[in-house]
């Protein structure tokens, strides 16, 4: 894949560098900011910014976000830092399954909850004919497990149908 | 060569000690407190009617009643993660509170380094550590799936450890646990032995010192520094110790260990150790029926 052509080559794959706070304090033309992370989950599931109060957003090549619980000094030149979090590359913000998993116990928008059986499809990483009135788009996906919503990952929702966005490697037959 | 044979004279009841070490291990699994509580993780196997008996000494660890612990709805979740029982010790003897940074030198695939994290209630820093970039991808998937977001991963050589991109330039705790000849690790691996040698026994315990003599270094006076292996030989356990005693700014401290052990030895084929290492610990399979283990504390400085 090429760089996109908005100045990103400066992004260095090499080092995490912290997001900056807003786009006024940005130095790399097109890099996510905090402010705008926060608003994403905010707007899109309604996670409360004051969930990732003790998160810092990092960014390793390619618009690929990392959260990470603590602070520590930018740049950073190491293997991983946190979990990855959030893929910023297309128009459309895309979350991780391990984000979902982590944070979207916390989520109030945009959560479809599934079926024992559709769950198991989901998690096996097969598309399937769903119901939902609700919007279009990377939703989290959940199911309800020993007494409670639990979320399983991202599926796509698009013309009735719901794609599972589990990663190869995450798939299980249950 | 019959390998376990050569520990005879250290062991009570070799007889059952033999017989253990035949014996295949059950399937054990650790619930990852960053995710679910045990009640919940429990009341989920409940749910996919799967039997399960905890481990008394620690009430995070469940035996399960299956061979596919991986193929459950608490393992796709990340609240669990299929570790073998004695292998949950280290971590707790290391202990982290929220807010401390602790070192896992060789941390890949991560069951000790994210448990490590969960103890400090995913809010402390764990730098995970491991030469080998191909387990490092396992400590990765581990760490992402059992969601530890206070953990940060390096790719080198923990004999020369450097901290250089981090702004501190000391850990509160670290965790050596070594790569070794893993004779302990018998019941889960039948040719676990096959590769034994007395040259390699030589050559890891060298690598072991120098690991274990770079965390002392690199944690802060007062601070622990928790020493494990999966193997019997004395040359990987008491006499590393031994090394670095003579050496090194530190001692060797009790610990509490809920699981049946004998002391560290201090003496093996003619070669004496220093009166402490008693302090560290033996975990043989037949006393609990686990796999075999040695942990040893160190306090940095003082």
């Amino acid at each position: 894949m090429s760089e996109p052509s908005d100045g990103l080559a400066e992004n260095d794959g090499t080092q995490f560098a912290r997001l900056p706070a807003t786009a006024a304090e940005r130095e790399i033309a097109g890099r996510a900011t905090r402010e705008a992370v926060l608003e994403f989950w905010d707007e899109r599931y309604g996670i409360d910014s004051t969930v990732f109060a003790d998160y810092t957003f990092w960014e390793k090549g390619s618009r690929k976000l990392w959260a990470f619980r603590g602070e520590i000094d930018s740049p950073i030149a190491i293997e991983s830092l946190g979990i990855t979090f959030l893929r910023t590359r297309q128009e459309h913000w895309k979350p991780t399954t391990d984000a979902v998993q982590r944070f979207g116990r916390h989520a109030s928008r945009n959560v479809l909850t599934l079926s024992r059986e559709a769950a198991r499809r989901f998690v096996a990483g097969e598309d399937q004919e769903i119901e939902w009135d609700g919007d279009w788009g990377y939703l989290i996906v959940a199911h309800d497990l020993a007494g409670a919503r639990e979320p399983l990952g991202v599926g796509l929702y698009l013309h009735g149908e719901l794609r599972s966005q589990i990663p190869k490697g995450r798939r299980r037959e249950l | 060569m019959d390998v376990l044979s050569r520990y005879e004279p250290l062991i009570d009841d070799f007889g059952a000690f033999r017989a253990a070490c035949e014996r295949p291990l059950p399937s054990v699994v650790r619930v990852n407190g960053i995710k679910a509580t045990p009640e919940r993780a429990r009341t989920a196997l409940e749910e996919e009617g799967i039997d399960y008996e905890p481990c008394e000494w620690h009430p995070r660890l469940l035996r399960l009643d299956t061979d596919h612990p991986g193929r459950t709805w608490g393992a796709f979740h990340g609240w669990f993660h299929g570790q073998e029982e004695v292998s949950a010790l280290p971590a707790r003897v290391c202990d982290p509170e929220p807010g401390e940074r602790v070192w896992a030198a060789c941390a890949a695939p991560g069951g000790k380094a994210t448990q490590l994290a969960a103890r400090a209630d995913d809010a402390g820093l764990v730098v995970a550590n491991d030469r080998n970039l191909g387990r490092l991808s396992a400590l990765r998937f581990n760490a992402e799936r059992l969601g530890v977001t206070s953990m940060a991963v390096t790719n080198r050589d923990a004999r020369n450890y450097s901290l250089a991109p981090f702004d501190f330039d000391a850990f509160d705790r670290s965790l050596c646990d070594v790569p070794c000849s893993c004779e302990g690790t018998i019941r889960k691996n039948p040719d676990a032995l096959d590769q034994w040698s007395v040259g390699y026994l030589d050559e890891i315990a060298s690598t072991q010192e120098a690991i274990l003599r770079r965390a002392i270094q690199a944690t802060r006076s007062g601070g622990a520094v928790v020493y494990s292996t999966c193997t019997f030989a004395p040359e990987e356990n008491e006499a590393v110790l031994d090394g670095v005693l003579d050496s090194e700014n530190c001692r060797l401290v009790d610990f509490n260990c809920a699981l049946d052990s004998r002391p560290g030895i201090t003496e093996w084929e003619g070669e004496r150790f220093d009166p402490s290492v008693e302090r560290a610990k033996r975990i043989y399979p037949h006393l609990n029926d686990t796999g075999g283990f040695f942990c040893a504390k160190l306090e940095v400085g003082g």
